[in-house]
């Protein structure tokens, strides 16, 4: 194989001299995932402003969501092309961590977060609540019992293939603790199916399936801003909502250290967080100067904010996720 | 088996098959050799293996024996639109799964029309969520494929075999034992196999319409053990798994296939002389009815909620089409030039290996198969850049199986009933390949290679793990709208693909057939 590696080389050095004639900027490489490239997505819109600031070339690399993007960064290990990962949520960071591909950021921003956030390594950009999304015609219940209780029927994720469904775990496990496992199986019989991952669950609830989808607190905003349809709203739950706070980080073995660090800094600007409301259909990490968009007033605001640290999440996820087979396995 | 001369060379379909197998075995290699901790095989993958083949074998089950009346129909009838009718029913079998289980959950679901029409008689909903709720869809996904893999046996009866036996006053219940059965009894085991297959490695739709995580499947698993744990042993140990049991049933479906062919006829076309009566009549009517309202109307609703967004869609969505054609047609070429050779081989007998080889495919995990392809590709390039000859290279593979069952009973009565007189000939190798074998091959390399293009268009495997923003096939272009709320847009874009799949399916299929009637 040597002189298919000698080739393969010879090639790469030859074309990236052949490129270096005409491109001397340097690019700088965020992995992400799949819905953050789209062209509805934020990206397009970062992706120019970045470049309008920067002198340097941003190559935004799409993997399908934060569990896979997590994957193909442990996959790549040292060899990464990638300088920046974002788009991985807390329940995922202990495991990001542990890889010790990440460097810290060493920043220290004005964040607008209902928690307080010290991640050396981490920092977020957007959040939102888990909430379970319904049409108003909708008696929604108040909480996890109530809704075991009523005939509501919901949709949701399957943890072990996506970020959402391991989210709601965590909600129950946080509200609940040793409980848990009883609220899973109240809810067994309110559970109309469980999907792969987010797309297919909301698919389903469009489609009428069932009363309830979990989503988050900010998805009517869609409907509301993007279709002018005021119909659905999100169901406030008494014990408090989950937190997905999404987080970038930087890493290690990155070759443009000080772009990435001039992105991360970048990424908590008016620029950055001013696309976010209307594109990523998330609260933005920072306040921002002129406000959220008209429509994001209606949404529902929770009075209670869970999350659990890193390292807290790790821990409980193994145990939480056979909890929630078994319950539901019956 | 003693050595006799043959009209063709082995070595060509060995080496395709050899090809195939190293990619699929390298790829699992390279995802174990990089696996850091392994768990082994745990109680919940035994209820996960059970529920995976309990599903795939009801699933083979109920689509081959609703095939067997359903051809045995098509093939008895007829009448105008037929050729339309056999084409279209193909079209559920080239979706990607969420459009074609957002398609049958509009008619069948719990707010589908069926529902609605059982409410205003005053009957609960339909509950399509459940092991049944897996099969249904499976079904749907693959009566089409079994239907036309049975309606060829029927093509290759010998119409000669047909008027003997009305000569000899031989009708209905006889008839289909004399004739039909030895055909359906050589033919089924293998159809059986290859959508027992398909369906081993089902995750979302089982997911989906299993209701929770009693429908876990071995393909889930990877994916849990790839994603939620990232315990790449086990990933490549339960794909392993999966493959065993392909091979397995390949085997067993293998040995149960042998016998003997229908020997020599003359090409002539076949029309029936039984099945006339007006008992006849109305059973194949109503098989064909029943297929056709199961299989086209969740079709029409998919048709009905994309028409909305059509006119407006992303400018995107245009571009992603054009490369899922480009896709499309390299994954097509590329299975041609596998296929080909592969069937030769099987055909001179010399292939029993080749032909599990090609079987392969099927119960590779994608996940599992682009994982090792990236690990593989990586050190020497950047795998983004290799994303869709990837893409076109795993759907050709994926499609091997069907083209081998497609192409392999055809091919095996042609070398059997020419091969010899090709010898006498002196004709063997290219000639005999060129003046025999692609002519009389015609229809069914048509068929084969409308399935490699239409089952490419809809595939969204391999290329989620390489996908560059820039660069999206359709399907993969549907996930990102749907991903960002845009459900119309999804809807009109999934109707596209409908449109487009079964449009280079149909062209490549009809190509194939101007002379034939199938």
């Amino acid at each position: 194989m040597k002189h298919l590696v000698f080739t393969a080389g010879f090639l790469t050095a030859a074309t990236s001299a052949m490129a270096q004639e005409s491109d001397q900027t340097p690019e700088l490489t965020v992995y992400t995932y799949d819905s953050f490239v789209a062209e509805w997505g934020p990206g397009p819109q970062i992706e120019k402003a970045f470049e309008a600031t920067c002198n340097c070339d941003l190559t935004l690399v799409g993997v399908e969501d934060g569990a896979a993007l997590l994957a193909r960064v442990r996959l790549e290990g040292q060899n990464t092309d990638a300088d920046i990962v974002l788009g991985l949520d807390t329940n995922l960071v202990a495991a990001a961590k542990e890889t010790g591909l990440f460097a810290e950021h060493g920043q220290s921003p004005k964040l607008d977060l209902p928690i307080t956030w010290e991640d050396p390594v981490f920092l977020p950009y957007d959040w939102g609540h888990f909430a379970f999304v319904h049409n108003k015609t909708l008696e929604a219940p108040s909480n996890f019992k109530a809704l075991a209780d009523s005939d509501t029927s919901i949709v949701i994720q399957d943890p072990r293939s996506s970020t959402p469904g391991l989210g709601l775990l965590m909600w129950v496990k946080t509200a609940y603790g040793d409980e848990a496992p009883a609220i899973w199986e109240g809810l067994s019989d309110n559970i109309v199916t469980v999907t792969k991952g987010w797309t297919e669950a909301y698919g389903l609830f469009l489609e009428g399936e069932a009363d309830m989808v979990l989503s988050y607190t900010t998805s009517p905003a869609y409907h509301l801003i993007a279709e002018e349809d005021d119909t659905k709203t999100a169901a406030t739950f008494d014990e408090g909502h989950y937190m997905q706070v999404e987080v970038a980080g930087k890493l290690a073995s990155t070759d443009q250290p000080e772009l990435a660090d001039q992105f991360l800094a970048f990424m908590l600007t008016q620029d950055f967080q001013s696309v976010i409301p209307t594109t990523n259909w998330m609260y933005p990490a920072v306040e921002l100067d002129d406000g959220l968009p008209d429509g994001f007033e209606t949404l529902v605001q929770p009075e209670k904010s869970l999350l659990l640290s890193a390292e807290e999440a790790a821990a409980a996820r193994d145990a939480a996720l056979d909890e929630w087979l078994n319950a539901l396995s019956r | 088996m003693a050595e006799r001369a043959q009209p063709l060379s082995a070595r060509p379909g060995w080496s395709a098959a050899a090809l195939v197998a190293a990619l699929i075995f390298g790829a699992l290699l390279a995802v174990a050799l990089r696996a850091e901790t392994g768990r082994g095989f745990t109680a919940a993958d035994w209820a996960a293996l059970r529920f995976t083949l309990v599903q795939a074998t009801l699933s083979a089950l109920f689509s081959v024996l609703l095939a067997v009346p359903v051809a045995r129909a098509l093939a008895r009838r007829r009448f105008r639109g037929r050729s339309l009718l056999i084409a279209l029913l193909g079209a559920p079998f080239i979706l990607p799964v969420i459009v074609a289980v957002l398609g049958l959950i509009e008619v069948f679901g719990r707010g589908g029309w069926v529902s609605a029409a059982l409410g205003t008689l005053g009957l609960p909903p339909v509950q399509i969520y459940g092991l049944h709720g897996v099969v249904l869809a499976h079904v749907f996904f693959n009566l089409p494929l079994a239907t036309r893999l049975v309606l060829q046996g029927w093509q290759e009866i010998p119409a000669e075999r047909f008027r003997l036996a009305t000569l000899l006053g031989i009708d209905g219940w006889s008839m289909f034992r004399v004739i039909e059965l030895p055909m359906l009894l050589r033919l089924i085991p293998g159809a059986f196999t290859v959508i027992f297959a398909i369906c081993l490695t089902s995750f979302a739709v089982a997911l989906t319409l299993g209701g929770g995580p009693r429908a876990t499947t071995i393909e889930l698993a990877i994916y849990q053990a790839f994603r939620f744990d990232f315990d790449l042993g086990r990933a490549a140990l339960l794909s392993a798994v999966q493959l065993g049991l392909t091979v397995l049933a390949g085997g067993i479906a293998l040995w149960l296939a042998r016998g003997e062919g229908f020997g020599s006829g003359l090409d002539r076309g076949l029309s029936r002389f039984d099945g006339k009566t007006t008992t006849a009549r109305w059973v194949d009517a109503l098989f064909i009815c029943v297929a056709a309202v199961f299989l086209l109307v969740p079709l029409m609703a998919i048709a009905l909620s994309g028409l909305p967004g059509f006119a407006d869609m992303p400018g995107q969505v245009w571009t992603a089409a054009l490369t899922s054609l480009w896709v499309a047609a390299l994954s097509t070429v590329l299975l041609l030039c596998m296929a080909l050779p592969m069937a030769a081989t099987i055909a001179t007998e010399r292939g029993r290996m080749v032909e599990i080889a090609g079987l392969l495919g099927l119960a590779a995990s994608p996940l599992v198969i682009g994982t090792g392809l990236f690990i593989a590709i990586r050190p020497y390039a950047n795998p983004q850049a290799f994303a869709l000859p990837v893409t076109a290279l795993v759907n050709a593979i994926t499609v091997l199986p069907f083209a081998l069952r497609i192409l392999v009973p055809r091919a095996r009565d042609i070398v059997a009933r020419q091969g010899r007189l090709g010898l006498s000939l002196g004709m063997a190798g290219l000639p005999f390949l060129r003046h025999v074998l692609l002519p009389r091959l015609r229809p069914q390399i048509g068929f084969a290679a409308g399935l490699a293009a239409a089952l490419s268009m809809g595939d969204l495997g391999v290329i989620t793990l390489f996908a560059d923003p820039d660069v999206a096939t359709l399907p993969l272009q549907i996930y990102r709208l749907m991903g960002s709320y845009q459900m119309e847009a999804a809807a009109a874009a999934s109707f596209l693909l409908l449109i487009l799949s079964f449009g280079v399916f149909w062209l490549l299929d009809r190509g194939g057939h101007r002379h034939a009637e199938t």
